[in-house]
């Protein structure tokens, strides 16, 4: 799109710089002068907020690194360490805690809002499935972090984890051994595990490259669904989406702020404060709350392999997702059936988070098992379905006709 | 094919599929080691030698655990009625049919030793809890009975055993 303005440096050094490497024009492109729809809310800056979370969560993981070390005989006391001993190691350590809960908060926000504005449809597949990948790479990274602690709830979470490829038909036992490094979680898990913790976030960073590299050749959707038809569609990136993004950036660190200083333990459990013991198992496992609706999916499917399949599925099942929404149709503003079942995915999800807290017996195990049907049914029977049947409301022209109305 | 260079294809062609056929060998071969690496080491694997336990102190009634190749190994001394209530059970009704005679040492029917480890996804169950007067798993209510055998819950296999054999009537040999 054409209109708004070009890099051009005036400054000599700039302007050489800029002959060899023109790294200045590709900042310039990408987050100044790029083109964004002008009625983009406040759900779009979530995008923003996540590349922030992932700048805190790799600075206060490096530090952390510093001061931790892991060994089975020495981990837990070495977050101890940090917590009582380290110059404001308990911020430290309290920002990266919660800053993971808040990083999730912030994927699902973001997730749920390229779902109800069909932001995966044609010609954005490949974003969405580099966002997909980016969510697997996040709750691998967040699993093994969760690990390092050695807590009670650590290595039972290892031990619970790992165990479901033993479900593998065949060569289960092998690749659980193989993940283990012994016959059991032990240091040689805790090492690899650390490893890989330090490695994945930068993986993250490289896939997050890839994702806003696609976005910016499709170019972002918008409330509406449709595609910016002129410059009066858009605006430039900076000042306009920079501000907004910025405005809510703050907002989220408030909330943030709020529970690193005032509930840093609140999303925690508190049997992580108990060393690992491989001999004794805590009466209750929870996964933190990122994980939960999963954990009551593998729990309301009564069969082992079966309820592992159905745990990696409700998570793959997001990759086909542009191909099993058959409506032409983007944007929930204008599909009002779409709409309804959306909000009940929504209430399906969260619902399936709560019953992840509760044991598995009696009435919760038949609305898990409800839920964990409507769950997929969405994917496999509503949406192919709704392209078909839903009759949806009239599209406006044009992006500025939607903001300014039909005059405009 | 009817393409103008067909006559070239022979030879180079060869060539580059040869050369990009040990490329793949060597990479493939490059692997090996990456993957290997994550696999036992040798002192995992000699940590993981026989350990001989003496059974003498078990009471009757008694389950103790004991750690072989860092997994809990229970050693449950059964009582008249654990073992009367695993072998009148029907065996084709279970989930994994096997008949208490096979899960114990001929002989042998007061010891029954297991790997303490859920069949389901690996938390340890409770001793002397659950509908059987077996193990009771925490995690995700799977019930044993006296044999170890699994009676109700996700899990699908019995608890396994352990590879063992009686040195003398009162110890054994695990591994």
């Amino acid at each position: 799109m054409s209109g708004h303005a070009t890099y051009q440096p005036t400054n000599r050094v700039l302007q050489w710089l800029e002959k060899r490497l023109p790294i200045g024009g590709l900042v310039h492109s990408s987050f100044i002068a790029y083109p964004t729809p002008r009625n983009l809310n406040y759900w779009w800056a979530f995008g923003g907020i996540l590349s922030f979370m992932l700048g805190v969560q790799i600075i206060t993981g490096i530090v952390l690194a510093m001061h931790y070390t892991p060994h089975v005989d020495m981990a837990f006391k070495s977050i101890e360490i940090v917590m009582r001993d380290v110059n404001f190691g308990w911020l430290l350590r309290y920002l990266h805690a919660n800053g993971a809960a808040m990083f999730f908060l912030a994927v699902y926000i973001h997730m749920f809002r390229g779902l109800y504005y069909g932001s995966y449809k044609e010609p954005r597949e490949v974003l969405w499935i580099l966002g997909v990948i980016l969510y697997l790479l996040m709750m691998a990274t967040g699993f093994m972090g969760y690990v390092l602690v050695w807590g009670q709830m650590s290595f039972w979470a290892a031990t619970v984890i790992t165990n479901l490829f033993s479900a593998i038909p065949g060569v289960g036992d092998a690749i659980v051994t193989w993940l283990w490094g012994g016959y059991a979680v032990g240091n040689p898990t805790l090492n690899r595990f650390y490893s890989l913790h330090y490695l994945l976030p930068f993986v993250i960073a490289g896939v997050v490259v890839l994702h806003v590299w696609a976005l910016h050749v499709t170019g972002q959707n918008n409330p509406t669904g449709i595609e910016p038809k002129s410059d009066q569609d858009t605006v430039s990136f900076t000042p306009y989406a920079t501000i907004k993004d910025g405005f809510l950036m703050v907002c989220f660190c408030i909330l943030f702020a709020w529970f690193v200083f005032y509930i840093p333990n609140f999303l925690g459990h508190s049997d992580n404060y108990i060393p690992a013991n491989p001999a004794v198992t805590p009466s209750e496992i929870v996964p933190e709350w990122y994980y939960l609706p999963f954990y009551a999916i593998l729990r309301s499917i009564p069969n082992k392999l079966l309820g592992v399949i159905a745990l990696f599925g409700s998570i793959g099942i997001l990759a086909f997702l542009p191909w099993l929404d058959t409506s032409k149709v983007r944007s929930a503003r204008y599909r009002p059936l779409f709409r309804q079942f959306f909000w009940l995915f929504v209430i399906a999800a969260v619902g399936l988070g709560w019953l992840g807290t509760k044991p598995p017996e009696g009435i919760y195990v038949i609305l898990a098992r409800i839920l964990t049907f409507y769950y997929f049914a969405f994917f496999l029977i509503v949406l192919p379905l709704l392209g078909i049947f839903e009759k949806t409301k009239p599209l406006p022209n044009s992006i500025s006709e939607s903001v300014l109305g039909a005059k405009a | 094919m009817t393409t103008v260079s067909s006559a070239e294809h022979s030879r180079r062609d060869f060539l580059y599929i040869a050369t990009g056929a040990v490329g793949v060998v060597g990479a493939a071969a490059a692997l090996v080691p990456l993957i290997a690496q994550m696999n036992p080491d040798a002192s995992t694997i000699a940590a993981g030698a026989p350990v001989e336990i003496d059974l003498a102190p078990i009471a009757d009634g008694q389950i103790v655990k004991v750690f072989w190749r860092s997994k809990p190994i229970f050693i449950s001394h059964r009582t008249k009625k654990d073992i009367e209530e695993a072998q009148k059970v029907d065996v084709a009704n279970l989930p994994d049919p096997e008949p208490d005679s096979e899960r114990v040492k001929q002989g042998h029917d007061q010891w029954l030793v297991v790997i303490g480890i859920c069949t389901h996804l690996g938390c340890i169950p409770l001793a002397h809890q659950g509908e059987y007067d077996g193990w009771f798993c925490p995690c995700h209510g799977s019930q044993y009975d006296t044999a170890g055998r699994i009676r109700k819950g996700p899990a699908p296999k019995n608890l396994p055993l352990p590879p063992y054999a009686f040195i003398s009537d009162t110890k054994i040999r695990i591994g």
